[in-house]
């Protein structure tokens, strides 16, 4: 840095270049205000009375509590099952989501030409549309024209999430991809490999980690997806936590929908530590980039 | 012969014609039949008929389209009886308000991680990301129970007296749904303008500096002008699912705080509305295809660059 203009600080009466003490404030006082809410939302279903609001000291009744009231979370069979359908549609999604949107991105990736200019147009397009839209979209699909074919319910539900997230490891391979020097298959290649086995043992394996870390993605965003599940829900019993928690929000909830919130909460952030681990193991002892900015990448 | 060699290798020639193509394949039928049909069957039920039982009639052929739900959906906006107005319009005070006050403070932030946050930056990036893997209902519940009348913003109000009397937050405020949105899509307004202040040239910077340009004068003519493609794609970010947004209003405020979203959401649940939803559904798409094209066209080009 080079030394400060002299003629500057004096006219100001104060060094113009200094450290901001505004701007620390702000960017501080901002994550506090972005996450303290949720920690105060997860303390209350640890609440002893029934408000969400009001602390009246702690218990763990909206957890475990009375199996014969049926108000914890542990003794309320709806929301055990709405639990495991959680996991359901999100696991098959990630199943579904993944393999397609990885293959496309190797796919187009490679492939020149007009048709795949096209494709990758459809998929960016499946990304920025609104999920309401695209919701909407599949209800009355499933409603109307594949109304024999695909009932509202799990399958829909995992339908909808799917081609809700298909974009996504799309876009991280694909990021992924750009960064992979094409040498590695040449050099395969030249060693005596032949096309699939250059793919298999050389193409896929630097894309571990991009894969890894998109069905980490993919896997938290089913669970925390309410707005494409809802309308594809069937019968009570089809609804995952978040569509119980949404319907639950809007009528005075009770403490245990802290509860449930919090839970879906934990899953999320297990599948994220759980990612992050995996990804560094995966890409120990590899040049590849740093962890901070494939943290930040992961979301963009 | 290097660029021989680089031609050859991203033609694939080594590799079979139809390899590439069926790699692309399967996701591309996907979207097609899950994407670009559905889009298809919400035209064919806005165009469409409803039966006796007022059960929507979806019409495939476009030769016996019929256009007259459609029309009393544009009546409701612009006709005698504007019903849909309303929330039209806040819809459209709201969302770009809170995409600017997520702008103004999300570039702050930004910046300082960009900039100062020094040895706390992977703990502050950290921290930033965070917000991501909790669920937007989650976030916006949290604040379903901090808003409410005996609710502890209220106690903090009252105990900095700001507020004496007891304010109902949840009965339907513009406030209250605006600060909602701002909360739930900040941090997508956040990273991609981190992302940009981060890559700016600090050199670029310091030669501001040496050549007696003041602080401001060098955000506003060399941070700014390198950050405007962020900006914008921040904006869009926002600001397209805010236009869909049902769920904030649901649950922090009322029907006096109906958007766009909500219109589309009850047309959805009543039964007898399935024209009606078909055709909200295509007028928020149209609405929102310039500023979707924008998007695809400038993260096309940010993808061109990096390759």
């Amino acid at each position: 840095m080079s030394a400060i203009p002299a003629t500057v600080a004096r006219r100001r009466g104060r060094d113009p270049w200094r450290r901001p003490r505004f701007l620390p404030l702000l960017a501080w006082a901002y994550v506090a205000w972005s996450i303290v809410p949720v920690l105060i939302a997860v303390l209350f279903s640890f609440n002893a009375g029934r408000s969400t609001s009001v602390w009246q000291g702690f218990s763990l009744r909206w957890w475990f509590g009375d199996p014969s009231a049926g108000e914890s979370l542990w003794y309320n069979p709806e929301l055990r099952t709405a639990i495991a359908q959680t996991l359901r549609i999100a696991g098959l999604t990630v199943l579904i989501a993944v393999p397609l949107g990885v293959l496309f991105a190797i796919g187009i990736d490679r492939w020149r030409g007009r048709p795949p200019a096209a494709a990758n147009f459809v998929m960016l397009l499946a990304f920025v549309v609104p999920e309401i839209i695209l919701g909407v979209a599949l209800f009355l699909t499933f409603s109307f024209l594949l109304r024999s074919v695909v009932h509202l319910g799990t399958t829909a539900q995992v339908i909808g999430l799917a081609t809700l997230q298909i974009p996504y490891p799309f876009i991280v391979v694909r990021a992924r991809l750009l960064t992979i020097n094409s040498d590695y298959e040449e050099a395969a290649m030249d060693l005596g490999g032949s096309p699939v086995q250059a793919i298999r043992r050389v193409l896929f394996p630097l894309l571990v980690p991009a894969v890894f870390a998109s069905a980490v993605l993919v896997f938290a965003n089913s669970i925390d997806d309410f707005v494409v599940v809802r309308y594809l829900s069937g019968s009570a019993p089809t609804e995952p936590l978040s569509v119980k928690i949404y319907n639950a929000a809007r009528s005075g909830p009770p403490p245990s929908i802290n509860a449930a919130a919090s839970i879906m909460l934990s899953v999320s952030l297990l599948a994220a530590l759980l990612g992050w681990t995996a990804f560094r193991w995966v890409s120990r002892g590899r040049r590849i980039r740093s962890a901070r900015s494939a943290l930040v990448d992961l979301r963009v | 012969m290097r660029a021989l060699r680089a031609e050859t290798r991203r033609s694939g020639v080594w590799y079979p014609r139809w390899l590439w193509p069926s790699f692309a394949s399967p996701a591309t039928l996907w979207l097609i039949v899950f994407f670009a049909l559905p889009f298809y069957v919400v035209v064919s039920v806005a165009f469409g008929t409803t039966d006796f039982f007022r059960n929507p009639l979806p019409v495939y052929q476009p030769w016996y389209w019929s256009f007259s739900s459609f029309t009393s959906v544009v009546g409701r906006f612009a006709g005698a009886q504007p019903f849909y107005r309303p929330a039209f319009l806040r819809t459209l005070i709201f969302v770009p308000a809170a995409s600017f006050i997520c702008l103004v403070i999300g570039f702050g932030i930004a910046y300082y991680a960009a900039r100062w946050a020094g040895k706390t930056k992977g703990l502050f990036l950290m921290l930033l990301v965070a917000p991501f893997w909790i669920s937007y209902l989650m976030r916006i519940y949290a604040w379903q129970g901090l808003l409410q009348q005996a609710g502890w913003i209220n106690k903090v109000l009252d105990f900095l007296h700001i507020t004496n009397t007891s304010v109902n937050w949840l009965e339907g405020r513009p406030v209250t749904v605006i600060v909602g949105l701002v909360y739930g899509y900040m941090p997508y307004m956040i990273l991609p303008l981190y992302a940009q202040l981060d890559r700016i040239d600090p050199n670029l910077l310091e030669a501001g500096r040496d050549l007696g340009a003041s602080p401001a004068r060098i955000f506003f003519r060399v941070t700014l002008p390198l950050s405007r493609q962020a900006i914008l794609a921040g904006l869009v970010i926002v600001g397209l699912p805010m236009f869909g947004d049902y769920f904030t209003n649901d649950l922090l405020g009322t029907a006096k705080t109906a958007m766009f979203g909500n219109l589309i959401d009850n047309a959805v649940q009543n039964p007898g509305e399935g024209p009606q939803a078909g055709s909200l559904v295509l007028l928020l798409t149209a609405l929102l295809l310039v500023p979707m094209a924008y998007y695809m066209r400038s993260s096309r080009r940010l993808g061109e660059q990096s390759s």
